[in-house]
């Protein structure tokens, strides 16, 4: 398997910076997600690890051979795109012989190939079928199937779920995970959707601008975001300006929070569902006066939205948490120090 | 009510001298009397007359050489121009246009003159790179148009399966413009076929095409012969337009 590596990344389109300095290394057999908002420059990255993209500056390495001057058809990669980029005139099953084909694998070794392939994503019957005679999700199978079938070196996803309904795209998104299990292929995918990233990948990295902020292990980013952006795209956070006052730091409402080490402008990051809501004063040190907005019932879980010194705060939790609460009105607003964190702004 | 009057005025118009030539074709008549007596001695003397037959021929074996040489090129140059950026490609695509808009005679002279200043002179060969020339954008507007529909992505799927770029051609992107070239080839053929101002320029003398010998027939005197060719040839366009509509759909509908 293929540890693929990128380095000093540089692109820019007449004048604005779609990716600015990116390096990053990909494991071999890993499942890497890329996030960022749109206009972020996950998808030139992409494109740049497969070739489609020419990068101004900077370095590709497929197991440490440099692939930067290799057009796309010599790079070994798959690739599923968002549109599924399906060929129309072709069957199902042609269109996942067309690799094979390209690569001289013809007859009973070809068929062999491509109904394997068709089992493992549980198309294995409709392979005389057209693809707009396909439902959404077995087109996004197919492109999955498609781009496996070469064994390439490494699998490119872009977006590739965004096209289906949610419920689906929780099914495909199990089944793209034992898809890649079962193959092993360094997979490389693209999203914006956090919750997509965080339930596939092992590996997440967070773009913004065109920059690299953050990567790591999901549950790591998760937990440390290290910057407002980053623990703003994963999940909901309340961030709290700080003064220094006293002796340590202040809230704005002149709250003491304690003596703590903080680079000066950076912010207190509390994650919603460490936001803990009660009707009666709590007998702890931080505890905020907060007018309860709104209180949203969603199932198993439930959210509160709350407007304390004219911000705006957002607690989660089962929605037990919340059910002897007020529907609205004052409440304490509390949590534990231990589970806030420092971020950069 | 309106409307249908409108189609129908608008028909008649366009068919009515069609029809009249048609049924002329079929009258024993030289002189146009009424009425019409019907019979296809003109037909029989058409086969017989050689100077018709031979200029019919002509025409279409003309017509078929630029039909392949301008749907090569045009269908290659939309590609192109399609797929690559490069310097001055608008330019160039700006360029592509004007033979449309300048009017015929004008390109006829300036072929006459740039062939002889060449030392090409008149003859085939310069009929033949006339008519290339004045095709050559009906066939890329043309495919152009079919191109614009096709998925980018298709192409970058194929060549992310490994496929060079002459492989993505033959596989994805000619069979999508397929439609397109066809109606292309069908529109370079009609503008050979019909094309009299610049064959009349670059023909040698006696080497006419048929539109060249239905002008000086008109002048010197007309035969009937000449309606029998024309509707045979109407029915046999006609016949074409019909089965390249039902093909490609006129290049709409995938």
């Amino acid at each position: 398997m293929t540890e693929v590596r990128v380095e000093g990344l540089c692109k820019s389109y007449s004048g604005t910076h779609a990716l600015e300095d990116i390096s990053l290394t990909f494991p071999e057999s890993s499942f890497f997600g890329l996030l960022g908002p749109s206009g972020s420059g996950k998808t030139t990255l992409l494109r740049a690890i497969a070739g489609f993209v020419n990068p101004d500056r900077g370095r590709v390495f497929f197991d440490g051979e440099p692939v930067e001057d290799m057009p796309v058809e010599a790079r070994e990669i798959g690739m599923v795109f968002q549109n599924y980029a399906l060929f129309p005139n072709m069957t199902v099953a042609e269109n996942v012989a067309f690799g094979l084909a390209v690569r001289k694998v013809h007859g009973a070794e070809q068929s062999r190939r491509v109904s394997e392939v068709l089992d493992l994503v549980q198309l294995g019957s409709l392979g005389q079928r057209k693809p707009h005679e396909l439902s959404g999700g077995q087109r996004q199978r197919l492109a999955m199937a498609r781009a496996i079938v070469t064994k390439p070196r490494v699998l490119l996803l872009d977006e590739p779920l965004s096209a289906l309904d949610k419920s689906l795209r929780v099914d495909l998104q199990i089944e793209l995970k034992r898809i890649q299990r079962e193959v092993g292929i360094t997979t490389i995918f693209v999203t914006h959707d956090q919750e997509e990233a965080l339930t596939l990948s092992d590996q997440i990295g967070i773009l913004k601008d065109g920059r690299l902020v953050r990567h790591g292990p999901p549950q790591d980013v998760y937990d440390n975001p290290g910057d407002a952006f980053s623990a703003h795209f994963l999940g909901e956070v309340n961030l709290f300006d700080i003064t220094p006052c006293d002796s340590g730091h202040c809230l704005r409402d002149g709250t003491f929070i304690g003596v703590v080490a903080a680079d000066p402008g950076n912010l207190l990051s509390v994650r919603a569902e460490h936001l803990r809501i009660t009707a009666a004063e709590p007998d702890i040190d931080i505890r905020l006066r907060a007018n309860l907005v709104q209180r949203i019932f969603a199932g198993a879980m439930g959210s509160c939205v709350l407007e304390w010194q004219g911000q705006v705060l957002k607690a989660v939790g089962r929605h037990q948490e919340f059910s002897h609460l007020p529907e609205n009105g004052q409440v304490w607003v509390t949590w534990s120090m231990e589970q806030a964190r420092w971020v950069r702004p | 009510m309106l409307g249908r009057a409108y189609v129908g005025l608008i028909l008649f118009f366009l068919y009515a001298p069609i029809l009249v030539m048609a049924l002329m074709s079929f009258n024993e008549s030289e002189f146009y009397q009424l009425p019409v007596q019907y019979s296809t001695v003109w037909y029989e003397k058409l086969w017989e007359n050689d100077t018709i037959l031979n200029s019919t021929w002509r025409s279409i074996w003309i017509a078929l050489v630029v039909t392949v040489i301008a749907t090569v090129l045009g269908t290659a140059a939309s590609i192109a121009l399609w797929r690559y950026e490069f310097p001055g490609k608008g330019v160039l695509q700006v360029l592509l246009f004007p033979p449309i808009a300048i009017p015929w005679l004008i390109t006829g002279t300036a072929m006459l003159i740039f062939f002889f200043g060449v030392g090409l002179g008149r003859g085939t060969p310069s009929v033949i790179l006339g008519h290339v020339a004045l095709a050559l954008p009906y066939v890329i507007v043309v495919v152009t148009a079919r191109l614009a529909t096709l998925d980018r992505t298709l192409e970058e799927a194929a060549r992310s399966l490994g496929a060079s770029p002459w492989i993505v051609t033959r596989a994805v992107t000619l069979p999508w413009i397929a439609p397109g070239i066809v109606a292309g080839a069908l529109f370079a053929f009609a503008v050979s076929f019909d094309q009299f101002v610049v064959s009349y320029f670059l023909s040698e003398p006696g080497d006419t095409t048929l539109p060249v010998l239905i002008y000086s027939a008109i002048r010197k005197g007309f035969t009937p012969e000449i309606n029998a060719i024309s509707t045979i040839i109407i029915v046999l366009s006609m016949a074409a337009m019909l089965i390249a509509a039902r093909f490609s759909k006129f290049g709409g509908e995938r």
